[in-house]
């Protein structure tokens, strides 16, 4: 039996069970609090920061701070929505994402996170980052181009799949994912099968032989905004 | 088994082929072999059980690994602010010169790197470099072509010292031999005045653990690091939290540009901090203690092992302490490598596991889960030191100096546009007004209070008090004359938060570089006024977006200097007269054509 907790989200009575982060009580109320790096079945990263919440007028992230009774949680006001908007566009500045091309195009969170936040160009500087593809895996490439270093495929790898193909290197803006071998992903023991390879929430790790499965326009994302599923569960 | 191979397994199995003491390890092979490469770092993770690819995340984390292999000797100019300030441009240009190479760039012989450093901790005997582990300081061009001649005749920084002269009191230690000057330019009563062995101590082994911690509550002392958590607060917390193995870290990173007093106590105070870190240990009930030092100290380390060994044999340290039965405690020294995010203490903990130094996600809290997922005490040097102090003369006695809520004293490292730069010690509450007649500045601008995480303040605050009500800081204090020029040194403190963040989150990882290029380019002339609107709400995405301390205050050169320095921006970001859009660099745009065209655009 778990104790039931009260609290607002923008001024909306909601219960949770203690023990909750603010996102698990937000989900399970109907009420989406956007998210990139968060990853279902792995301990939250919180590297993306799109989940940052006001609480009791203190900025936090949604996926890592626990529910407390009476807590006053800010989700859509303006401040929020801008802090969101803001970080949704430093990744499309800090990488080169070629969504009109790219196979990940409407089933891309990236993309239908700016969509939902209604951005429509970067108001930052593009930085350009010279990228190296990996095409070497037969079923697999990574193209560091689109990635917005939410650590899933991290994740995925170590916790889920038990290996450790991949991990960070680098500090700061020169920070990248780099592979569990000297050179290529080939020599890495990453199977098609692997979680790692199912999880990247935009288009750099992406399968080899299945582009464009799915026509462009019916594609997830097409239908209905991120995040709709967790708010068609609202009572 | 080849040399390399060999080495190796003698250096893994040094460290118990503990994954744990990666930093040691990778800092050993680092060492011996100029750089931890593809093959030493395949077997490096076999040694120990770890996959390659962590091996590769923990050496391109910090400074002072690299896979490239380095020269033999290495020197790393500080190229911090107040460096600059103090000419050293000019030594980079002798220095370069002399050894045929750029900064970044090893000699082909392989003998010497030139590289660049963030503040390495000599602001007071600024412009300094670091030569392997040997500190030289106050460069000149005429000191910085004599080093040069002189490593050219012996490759051995550690046999140079003798040339530049000792420093004062224990830097002239025979385990020191450093030319590196103490400065200190105030005592006070509680920590650079006269202070009594192991008093502290002793009256503490009398008192229960919780009685330590009462003390050490009553006496309201507050983190010296720049947070000002509650120290007793935070040992009530991790001696309550849940576990056998407990720890205290004693955070001797301090790598905020322009600090430098965690130098001086840690070669003057050396056994006040370990007997602040041993009360530590008795109070929360831990068997172990850990120093984490910064790699750019490394020259203060066989002095600190020493003092270490010294208090093992007096019965300072081991298994019953002073005689109390079942208190046993010992002190290790962790060695960083550079990074100054290690300073944040849950990276400072990810970085004595032999991880990356990335922060840990909060909560939970390191009192609960800290080193090892243990409950963990982390406090500053200067801390642990007032810590000594209080048992000693009794927390009333602490109380009754300083000002208000702001207890005891603080060390000052002062340093910028003064005649007397250093290390005070000032109780709580003194104003900025009386520091500087100290010190001696004249025609100040701007002081920086608590370094670039902290804030600017002009002339309408000298009225001001430090404290942690008023201006709190960790205490760096940088000092500007009305000759600098606030946006350049924004600027150049935004470059420093660029390359040290860890990457870890977005608004800092990216943040940073956004504020540090919208500054490069109003120094370029290309301003315009909604830039300053601009850096405001990108400032506040940084502060209130990251994960941690280092990008909750690193937009604060920007947007203090926006703040109370407005109008040297406002001087520069005028509308254009033309109408036309100043950020947009028409020459530099079409150079590349007109270079393929051979000849000048017509357009400008």
């Amino acid at each position: 039996m778990s104790e039931t907790i009260t609290f607002t989200i923008d001024g909306v009575e909601v219960k949770g069970k203690a023990g909750q982060t603010i996102m698990q009580a937000a989900d399970g109320n109907g009420i989406y609090i956007p998210r990139l790096c968060y990853l279902e079945g792995c301990e939250p990263f919180a590297s993306c920061r799109v989940c940052t919440v006001i609480v009791n007028g203190r900025p936090q992230a949604a996926c890592t701070q626990p529910i407390a009774p009476g807590i006053v949680v800010e989700n859509n006001s303006p401040e929020v929505t801008q802090i969101r908007k803001d970080i949704v566009e430093m990744m499309f500045v800090e990488g080169n994402h070629f969504c009109p091309f790219c196979d990940k195009s409407g089933n891309c969170e990236l993309q239908a996170m700016a969509y939902r936040l209604g951005i429509l160009a970067p108001k930052y500087p593009y930085l350009f980052p010279v990228c190296e593809l990996d095409a070497s895996h037969p079923y697999i490439f990574i193209d560091p181009n689109r990635c917005i270093l939410c650590g899933r495929c991290v994740q995925a790898s170590r916790d889920l799949d038990g290996k450790h193909v991949f991990d960070f290197v680098g500090r700061g803006p020169h920070k990248k994912i780099r592979v569990n071998a000297a050179v290529r992903l080939a020599d890495t023991n990453l199977d098609i099968t692997d979680k790692a390879c199912d999880v990247c929430p935009v288009g750099a790790i992406l399968k080899k032989g299945v582009g464009y499965a799915v026509p462009v326009g019916q594609r997830l994302y097409d239908k209905e905004p991120i995040g709709s599923d967790i708010e068609s569960k609202a009572k | 088994m080849k040399n390399l191979e060999k080495a190796v397994a003698k250096i893994c199995a040094e460290y118990g082929n503990d994954r744990t003491r990666m930093m040691d390890i990778v800092r050993a092979v680092q060492v011996k072999f100029g750089g931890v490469d593809n093959e030493a770092i395949d077997l490096i993770a076999a040694r120990t059980g770890t996959h390659r690819v962590e091996v590769e995340s923990v050496v391109s984390f910090y400074a002072f690994l690299s896979q490239k292999p380095k020269g033999h000797v290495v020197i790393r100019l500080c190229n911090d602010v107040v460096d600059q300030m103090k000419g050293v441009q000019d030594v980079a240009k002798t220095l370069s010169t002399k050894l045929g190479i750029g900064f970044g760039e090893t000699s082909s012989d392989g003998w010497f790197s030139l590289e660049w450093a963030p503040c390495i901790g000599m602001c007071d005997q600024a412009p300094a470099a670091l030569v392997n582990d040997l500190m030289v300081t106050n460069l000149t061009t005429e000191k910085a072509a004599e080093l040069i001649r002189a490593l050219k005749a012996n490759p051995n920084p550690g046999q140079l010292t003798a040339k530049f002269g000792l420093g004062e009191g224990n830097n002239a230690h025979e385990l020191v031999q450093s030319s590196v000057q103490n400065n200190i330019k105030k005592t006070g009563e509680v920590l650079l005045g006269d202070v009594p062995a192991e008093a502290g101590l002793k009256k503490a082994l009398q008192k229960s653990p919780e009685e330590v911690i009462a003390e050490v509550e009553a006496s309201k002392l507050r983190g010296r690091g720049g947070a000002g958590f509650s120290t007793g607060l935070k040992w009530k917390f991790t001696r309550g939290a849940q576990g056998q193995d407990k720890y205290v870290l004693c955070n001797a990173d301090e790598g905020e540009p322009g600090t430098f007093k965690d130098r001086v106590l840690l070669t003057e105070r050396a056994d006040l901090l370990f007997e602040g870190m041993t009360i530590g240990g008795y109070a929360i009930g831990a068997a172990t203690g850990i120093l984490y030092l910064r790699g750019e100290y490394n020259y203060l380390r066989p002095f600190l092992e020493d003092v270490l060994q010294k208090r093992r044999d007096a019965r300072l340290l081991g298994a019953d302490i002073l005689g109390k039965a079942g208190f046993n405690f010992d002190i290790r020294i962790q060695m960083g490598a550079g990074a100054y995010i290690c300073g944040e203490e849950t990276s400072l903990i990810s970085s004595c596991e032999g991880l990356r130094g990335d922060p840990k996600n909060r909560p939970p809290f390191p009192p609960q889960q800290g080193y090892l997922r243990k409950p963990t005490s982390v406090n500053n040097v200067e801390t642990f030191c007032c810590v000594s102090r209080i048992l000693d003369k009794g927390a009333a006695w602490f109380a009754a100096i300083g000002s208000g809520k702001s207890t005891g004293t603080k060390l000052l490292s002062i340093s910028g546009d003064c005649k007397v730069p250093g290390v005070y010690e000032y109780p709580f509450g003194v104003k900025i007004r009386d520091l500087l007649q100290d010190v001696g500045a004249e025609n100040t601008q701007a002081l920086l209070i608590g370094g670039p995480s902290g804030q600017f303040i002009g002339a309408e605050s000298f009225d001001k008090t430090i404290c942690y009500d008023d201006l709190a800081t960790g205490g760096a204090v940088v000092i500007f004359n009305k000759d600098r020029d606030m946006i350049h040194i924004a600027h150049q403190y935004m470059e420093f938060f660029v390359e040290e963040s860890c990457g870890y989150c977005t608004p800092c990882r990216t943040g940073n570089v956004l504020i540090e290029k919208c500054l490069r380019k109003i120094l370029d002339g290309q301003g315009e006024p909604e830039d300053i609107a601009y850096l405001q709400q990108l400032g506040n995405t940084v502060k209130k977006g990251s994960r941690c301390g280092l990008g909750q205050t690193s937009p604060n050169p920007a947007l203090t200097t926006i703040k109370n320095f407005r109008a040297a921006y406002e001087a520069v970001l005028k509308p254009a007269r033309d109408g036309m859009q100043p950020t947009f660099d028409l020459k530099a745009a079409v150079s590349d054509a007109e270079e393929l065209a051979g000849r000048q655009s017509v357009s400008h």
